[in-house]
C-alpha cells in the first residue's frame, strides 16, 4: 500500500526532511544559529525558494521579479491584521490568493514570451509594483515608512469575538499561539513542510513532467501539438501563490511590509538562493536559501576585531593584511561575497549544490565500483530520484 | 507650447544615457549573443573614473600662514592642490575641466577592463543559456558595485561642470520663445552634442570601415563569417571593448547631471534593458531611437499635467511601454527576425 500516495524513496526523503525541520533548532545550535529569528528567516525563504523553483526549475522560465509577489502577499497580510483578527489564518490564506491573483495577470501578459524577453517582462512589472507602491499607492501601501499596524485599527473580526483592545501594540498569533519565537518557527516550519510535500508532489505528478518537457523543448512540444500556455500559466500562478505565502509568513512573524522587499535586488537574492542549492531539485532550493540566510548572518556580525582574532596565528603583518583583506567581505561588504559567491556557483558548478553533492557521490561509487563489483542498477537509478 | 519644448530637452539629456547605454549593450548582444547585466555597471565604473580624477587632481598640500589667523587665533592653514603649486593657472584650470579630462583616463582604463572581462569570463559562456549569463553578469555587476561602494562610499559624490559650462543657456530666445521662457543647462547641451557626436562614431565605424563591416557581417551570420577564415571571435572582443568604452564615456560625462553613487548603474540598467527591448533586440539604430523616445515620454509624463490625470504614470511609464511594446510588436520597433528568437 502507498502511504501518502508517494514511493519509497520519496517517503524517505520526506521523512528526513519533516525531521530537519523539527529538529532545526537541534541542529543550527551548534553551528551558532541555533535562535528563533533566524530560524524563521530559513523557513520562509525556504518556502519562496520552493515556489521560485517550480518556475525556474521545472520550466527554465527565469523570472527576475518574483520578490513582487512576496510583496504583495506581506502587504495582503498587513492589511488583514488591521482589517480583519490578529489571527495568522486568514493573514496568510489571502496573501496567498493575492500572490495568485497578481500572478495570473501578470503571467497572462509575461508568458506570450519566453527567454530573456520574459525575464525582462517580469523585471518591469516588479519595477512597476516597487515604483507604484513608493508613490502613487502611498495610502495603501504607506509609502517610505512602511505598512505598520496601529492600536486603533478596526480588527472587525476579533471586535466580534470580543478581543479586549489594551495600550500595547497587538501581537500576530496562531489560536492563542504567539508567531514570535520558537512557537512561530515550528507555524512556519509546518508551512514548509506542506509546501515541500505540494512541490513533491509536482515535481512527480504527469503536469512536472510537462513543466520539465517545457524545459528541455518547447518548440517540440508544441510541433505534437500541446499547447504549453495552460501548463505555464499554472506553474507561474502556483509559484506566485507560494511567493504570496511566503510573503505572508514574514509579515505573520514580524508584522511590517515595506516596498524594498519588492525591489528587484530582492528578487535576484531568490534566484541566487534557488540556483546555489540546484535548481529543478527538490531539497536543493531549501538548502540554498538556509545557506545564504545563515552567512548573511554570521558574515554580517564580523568586523575588524574579530577578524584580528581569527588570523591571530598569522605573523603581525600578514595578521593585519589578511583581516583588511576579509573585512571587504562580511559585515558591510556581505553583498560583496554573495556577488562573488553567485559568480562563482553559476561558473563552476551550475547544477548548484546539489549537483556537488552527486559529483563527489558518484566519485565515491565510481572508486569503490573500480575495486569490487559494480553497484546494481536500481539502487543507483533511486539515489540519483532522491537526489533530484 | 513653450512646456512642449522644455519637456522634449528634458527627456533629450536622459535619453541620450539610455542611448548610449543601450547601444553598448545592444552591440554586445548582436555580436556576441550574450545578455550583459554588468554593462550598467561599466557605465558607473565610467562615472567613478571622473570622480577618481577629480580626486587625484585635487590632491593637496597644506602649508601654515603665519601671517593669517583662524577666528580661533591659531596660525589659518593654506591649502594647494599640487597640480597648483606647479603648473600655476594651467592646473586651476585642469582641475576646473576634470570631468572633461577624465575621459583621457577612461578609454584606456574602460577598454582594457573590457577586454579582460570578455577574455577572462564572458567568453566562456558563449555557448551557456541566456540564463546563466544574465546571473553571472549579474553576479559581477554586484561585486563591481560592492568594491566601489568599499572604496568610495556610499553617499554620491557631486563633480562639478567646468566653470564656463555651470550656467543655463536661454534657448527659448533662439527660437523665438519670450526671454527666459526655456532655459537649459550648458552642460546638458554639451552632454547631447557629445552623445551624438558618440553615437555618429559608433555608426561610422561601423558601417563605413572595413573592421565594421565584418563585425556587421559576424552578427548576421558568425559561423560564415568564421569559415571565410576571418578571426571572428578576436575582432567581437575588441567590439566588446569599445561598448565597454561607449558605456565608460556616457558615465563620466553624466556626472554633473548626476552626482554618482555606486548603485547609479543598476538603476541604468534596468531602463537601458527595457530601451534595448523596445528597440529591437540585436537593432543598433532601433536602440538609440527607443533611447531617445522613451528618455521624452518619461519628461513628459512627470509634468504635472499628466501626473493630475494620471497619478504616479511618471513612475511606470516606461516599463508600461516595454508591456505593450512587447506584447503588440514582439520583436520591439525595429527588431529583425531571427535575432535572440530562441
Amino acid at each position: 500500500m502507498k502511504w501518502l500516495n508517494i514511493d519509497k524513496s520519496d517517503r524517505l526523503l520526506l521523512i528526513v526532511f519533516v525531521l530537519a525541520v523539527l529538529l532545526g533548532p537541534v541542529i543550527m545550535t551548534p553551528i551558532g544559529g541555533g535562535y528563533p529569528d533566524l530560524l524563521q528567516k530559513f523557513a520562509i525563504f525556504g518556502v519562496f525558494a520552493i515556489g521560485f523553483n517550480i518556475l525556474f526549475g521545472l520550466t527554465g522560465y527565469l523570472s527576475f521579479g518574483h520578490a513582487a509577489f512576496l510583496g504583495i502577499g506581506s502587504y495582503t497580510a498587513v492589511w488583514a491584521f488591521k482589517l480583519l483578527t490578529m489571527n495568522v489564518v486568514p493573514a496568510i490564506i489571502l496573501a496567498t490568493v493575492m500572490g495568485g491573483v497578481f500572478a495570473l495577470a501578470i503571467g497572462f501578459v509575461a508568458l506570450r514570451r519566453s527567454g530573456i524577453y520574459f525575464s525582462i517582462l517580469t523585471l518591469a512589472f516588479a519595477q512597476m509594483s516597487y515604483n507604484l507602491a513608493y508613490s502613487v499607492l502611498t495610502p495603501i501601501t504607506n509609502g517610505e515608512t512602511g505598512l505598520q499596524l496601529r492600536q486603533h485599527d478596526a480588527r472587525v473580526i476579533d471586535g466580534l469575538f470580543g478581543v479586549e483592545r489594551t495600550d500595547a501594540l497587538p501581537t500576530t498569533e496562531l489560536f492563542g499561539l504567539s508567531m514570535s519565537g520558537w512557537s512561530g518557527y515550528y507555524v512556519c516550519g509546518v508551512v514548509l513542510i506542506i509546501t515541500f510535500f505540494i512541490s513533491l508532489r509536482i515535481f512527480r505528478s504527469p503536469f512536472g513532467m510537462m513543466l520539465r518537457a517545457i524545459k528541455s523543448n518547447q518548440n517540440r512540444l508544441s510541433y505534437t501539438g500541446v499547447n504549453t500556455r495552460p501548463y505555464t500559466l499554472a506553474a507561474f500562478v502556483i509559484s506566485g501563490m507560494i511567493a504570496g505565502l511566503a510573503g505572508g509568513l514574514m509579515a505573520a512573524t514580524d508584522p511590517l511590509a515595506g516596498a524594498e522587499r519588492m525591489q528587484w535586488t530582492a528578487s535576484g537574492e531568490i534566484v541566487l538562493m534557488t540556483i546555489l542549492g540546484g535548481a529543478g531539485t527538490l531539497v536543493g532550493p531549501v538548502i540554498g536559501a538556509g545557506v545564504i540566510k545563515y552567512f548573511e548572518n554570521i558574515f554580517s556580525a564580523f568586523n575588524h576585531d574579530i577578524l584580528l582574532n581569527v588570523f591571530s596565528f598569522l605573523p603581525e603583518a600578514l595578521q593585519q593584511a589578511a583581516a583588511t583583506f576579509f573585512g571587504l567581505f562580511v559585515g558591510e561588504g556581505w553583498h560583496l561575497t554573495l556577488g562573488a559567491l553567485f559568480m562563482l556557483i553559476v561558473i563552476f558548478l551550475p547544477g548548484g549544490l546539489m549537483e556537488g553533492v552527486n559529483r563527489i557521490l558518484n566519485m565515491i561509487r565510481r572508486r569503490s565500483s573500480s575495486s569490487g563489483p559494480p553497484a546494481p542498477a536500481p539502487a543507483a537509478d533511486a539515489s540519483v530520484k532522491a537526489g533530484e | 507650447m513653450d512646456a512642449l519644448v522644455l519637456q522634449i530637452l528634458n527627456g533629450l539629456d536622459k535619453g541620450a544615457a539610455y542611448a548610449l547605454i543601450a547601444l553598448g549593450l545592444t552591440l554586445v548582444f548582436g555580436t556576441l549573443g550574450v545578455v550583459n547585466f554588468a554593462h550598467g555597471a561599466l557605465f558607473m565604473l565610467g562615472a567613478f573614473c571622473a570622480v577618481s580624477v577629480k580626486a587625484l587632481l585635487t590632491l593637496e598640500h597644506v602649508a601654515l600662514d603665519p601671517e593669517k589667523l583662524t577666528a580661533w587665533g591659531t596660525p589659518m592653514e593654506i591649502r594647494t592642490p599640487y597640480i597648483e603649486s606647479w603648473f600655476g593657472d594651467f592646473g586651476a584650470t585642469l582641475i576646473d575641466y576634470s570631468v572633461p579630462v577624465s575621459i583621457l583616463l577612461a578609454i584606456p582604463v574602460m577598454l582594457i577592463l573590457g577586454i579582460i572581462m570578455e577574455r577572462g569570463l564572458i567568453r566562456h559562456f558563449y555557448k551557456r543559456p541566456h540564463a546563466d549569463q544574465i546571473l553571472v553578469t549579474f553576479g559581477l555587476a554586484i561585486v563591481v558595485q560592492e568594491i566601489v561602494k568599499a572604496q568610495f562610499g556610499a553617499n554620491p559624490i557631486p563633480q562639478p561642470a567646468p566653470d564656463i559650462f555651470a550656467g543655463s543657456a536661454d534657448i527659448g530666445l533662439l527660437i523665438g520663445f519670450a526671454e527666459n521662457a526655456i532655459v537649459y543647462p550648458w552642460w546638458r547641451i554639451i552632454y547631447l552634442i557629445f552623445s551624438a557626436a558618440i553615437l555618429g562614431a559608433v555608426f561610422a565605424f561601423l558601417k563605413y570601415t572595413t573592421f565594421g563591416m565584418v563585425v556587421r557581417a559576424g552578427m548576421a551570420d558568425r559561423e560564415t563569417v568564421g569559415l571565410l577564415g576571418i578571426d571572428i571571435d578576436r575582432r567581437f572582443t575588441i567590439v566588446f571593448g569599445l561598448a565597454t568604452v561607449v558605456a565608460g564615456v556616457a558615465g563620466v560625462m553624466y556626472t554633473p547631471i548626476l552626482s554618482p553613487d555606486y548603485h547609479m548603474g543598476m538603476d541604468f540598467l534596468v531602463l537601458s534593458f527595457v530601451v534595448v527591448v523596445v528597440g529591437g533586440m540585436g537593432s543598433l539604430g532601433g536602440a538609440v531611437a527607443a533611447g531617445f523616445l522613451l528618455g521624452i515620454l518619461q519628461s513628459f509624463a512627470s509634468m504635472n499635467e499628466v501626473n493630475s490625470i494620471l497619478p504616479g504614470i511618471d513612475q511606470i511609464i516606461i516599463y508600461l511601454i516595454a508591456v505593450v511594446v512587447l506584447l503588440v510588436r514582439p520583436r520591439g520597433l525595429m527588431g529583425r527576425k531571427g535575432v535572440m528568437e530562441d
